[in-house]
């Protein structure tokens, strides 16, 4: 990997993140660009280096801040998210991580004296900007929580929970759906002669991925998974992980996680917050190897946390 | 269970004292509580005691099928039917009024209502379970039943519809109050995660929240009515008392409450009337004892 001096020199200067990475090209305006970053042959190695330039913004973030009440939980955090890519945001509890994901599809205004400032760019267009309906930016930017929290529905209702809101009726169609996306979450085979039991019987692992498929079903965009492993086993965890990496062929990934490990092995770049800050973000393997912040080192070698 | 050679014997004794202590408290409140097991099952005794005997001189097919009430005149008739139809429709017109209105309350207060209208309106509701159904009884004469003439062109605004809408008042306090904790028991994460599928929040609550606490809503629903199926002084003064059968909302009836509070100080101790009256609150106690249980069972189910 060629680097450049100057933009090394710009981003150490400033440990906020211009969004492309070490390329030099300044970031072009949200380009409508239509170059796929990569067409995907099988399943290819994880974290295979696209070249940088060919990137697609997906989803950024200018300025944005959050504060609960008069405390500030994320500060100024500029960050661009690259389309068909997985992202980790790692830090510290309470460092701002979750609550910087929530703003991405305007969850955090569920939560009474929530107040964000800045812009969230979707594909150039801010979805902070007045007119915009939150209810459309979550279809378009799905969300897996913490705890797989599954409807006390029964697993063909849950999945096709989110397609009926949005005005599918037929039951070949929906149908259609829920198959779909539960193949897609990798789940169909296990559950597929018992879709009209309850959601609730299924082991946690199992749980989980059937919230994925239900965040699927209304087709988003992005996907934002928040710990979507930190309550399962390993080998539930192993499970979630590899279907990441199936998913980010159709899907861009933000995925916030305490597990080093985890950013490590799923994701293409991190981003490492302390305090609702965004200290460092760059290709995964170089942050892990080679961290230019002494705080970013000092976390990603254990030294708090 | 081992403990150490050395200090032994001091914690065990204290253990075992402890033990003691528990099982004393335990047995306190194990006689307090089968204290409250014994009365009902002595009120229960004491109603059958009184009511079995009408079956000596009246045959209890006819109690329960027929079709006239008339306890007073030289042909006695003792029909349960047309009281017990009498509450039914009574009760069921207060479930058409109540359910829809308590429910939408219940939804408004847990999931819309800012935390501040919540604190204030919820501890109004249940002021409405204070008010003596005497009171009720006072406005239904004077303020629901000259409205139900006007509006509905009636000769009497004494009818079944105005016990319905006092009884529907009266069972708001309890079906607001149980299905609204049934509701905010729904885990914040089933919203959360509606929410984040782009449904709006009024989907959330009819789609995820609602159903999620249906068991609960249920059986707050249920107690509500059951409450109200035994409440006597309000409907005794509005429904216009008239032992008929009828389906027809607007008609006067007579409640099996209304029957026995009417008639027990006239009736002489010991006559067929008497025991007759017993036997009409014998089955009321039976029906909103069944009525209860089945709610029991739906609650324990939410909590399950």
């Amino acid at each position: 990997m060629s680097r450049d001096p100057s933009s090394e020199a710009a981003e150490a200067a400033s440990l906020q993140v211009t969004p492309a990475g070490p390329h030099p090209t300044p970031r072009p305006a949200p380009p409508k660009v239509v170059v796929r970053p990569r067409p995907e042959p099988g399943r290819t190695p994880r974290r295979a280096p696209a070249p940088e330039a060919a990137a697609e913004i997906k989803i950024r973030t200018e300025a944005l801040s959050v504060w609960y009440g008069s405390m500030p939980a994320i500060k100024d955090v500029t960050i661009s998210f690259e389309r068909n890519r997985i992202t980790a945001l790692i830090g510290p509890s309470g460092c701002g991580k979750s609550t910087f994901l929530r703003a991405l599809n305007r969850m955090n205004e569920v939560i009474p004296g929530t107040r964000t400032k800045g812009r969230v760019f979707l594909d150039g267009k801010d979805i902070y900007a007045p007119g915009v309906d939150p209810v459309e930016v979550r279809r378009r930017v799905g969300m897996v929580f913490q705890r797989p929290n599954p409807f006390p529905f029964s697993i063909f209702d849950n999945v096709a929970y989110g397609p009926r809101r949005h005005g599918v009726t037929s039951t070949s169609e929906l149908y259609a759906i829920v198959e779909r996306s539960l193949k897609e979450a990798a789940l169909w085979d296990e559950v597929s002669d018992r879709l009209r039991s309850p959601a609730l019987n299924l082991s946690g692992g199992q749980q989980q991925r059937l919230c994925i498929a239900r965040a699927l079903a209304v087709r988003p965009e992005v996907l934002l998974m928040d710990e979507p492993a930190s309550a399962l086993d390993p080998v539930a965890t192993g499970r979630i992980e590899d279907l990441m990496n199936e998913l980010k062929k159709n899907y861009t990934i933000i995925i916030v996680t305490h597990n080093m490990q985890q950013a490590g092995r799923v994701s293409d770049r991190t981003g490492f917050f302390l305090h609702g800050e965004l200290v460092e973000y760059g290709p995964t393997e170089e942050m892990f190897t080679r961290p230019k912040d002494p705080r970013t080192e000092a976390y990603i070698t254990g030294r708090f946390g | 269970m081992v403990s150490p050679a050395a200090g032994g014997r001091g914690p065990r004794r204290s253990r075992r004292s402890v033990r003691r202590e528990s099982r004393r408290a335990e047995f306190v409140l194990g006689s307090l509580a089968s204290v409250s097991l014994v009365v009902l099952g002595l009120v229960f005794f004491s109603l059958l005691r009184e009511a079995l005997p009408l079956f000596r001189h009246y045959p209890a097919a006819e109690f329960f099928t027929g079709l006239e009430w008339r306890p007073t005149s030289v042909d006695q008739r003792f029909g349960l039917v047309p009281l017990l139809t009498g509450s039914l429709l009574v009760t069921v017109g207060a479930a058409v009024i109540a359910v829809p209105f308590g429910v939408a309350v219940a939804l408004f207060v847990s999931e819309v209502a800012p935390a501040r209208v919540r604190e204030f309106l919820k501890p109004c509701l249940e002021l409405l379970a204070a008010i003596p159904s005497v009171v009720y009884g006072f406005i239904g004469l004077t303020v629901v039943s000259p409205l139900l003439r006007d509006v509905f062109g009636l000769s009497s605004g004494l009818s079944a519809l105005n016990g319905s809408i006092l009884l529907a008042v009266m069972a708001l306090p309890t079906i607001v109050t149980l299905s609204e904790d049934a509701l905010r028991a729904v885990p914040e994460s089933y919203r959360a995660a509606s929410l984040a599928m782009g449904a709006s929040r009024w989907e959330t609550m009819v789609h995820v929240t609602l159903p999620a606490a249906r068991s609960g809503v249920t059986a707050a629903v249920m107690l509500g009515l059951g409450r109200v199926i035994g409440e006597t002084m309000a409907v005794l003064m509005v429904t216009g008392n008239a032992a008929q059968i009828t389906f027809d909302i607007f008609d006067s009836v007579r409640t099996m409450t209304a029957t026995v509070a009417a008639e027990m100080a006239e009736t002489p101790w010991g006559t067929p009337h008497y025991h007759a009256l017993f036997s009409v609150g014998a089955t009321l106690f039976m029906i909103t004892f069944a009525v209860n249980m089945v709610a029991d069972f739906l609650l324990r189910k939410e909590a399950r």
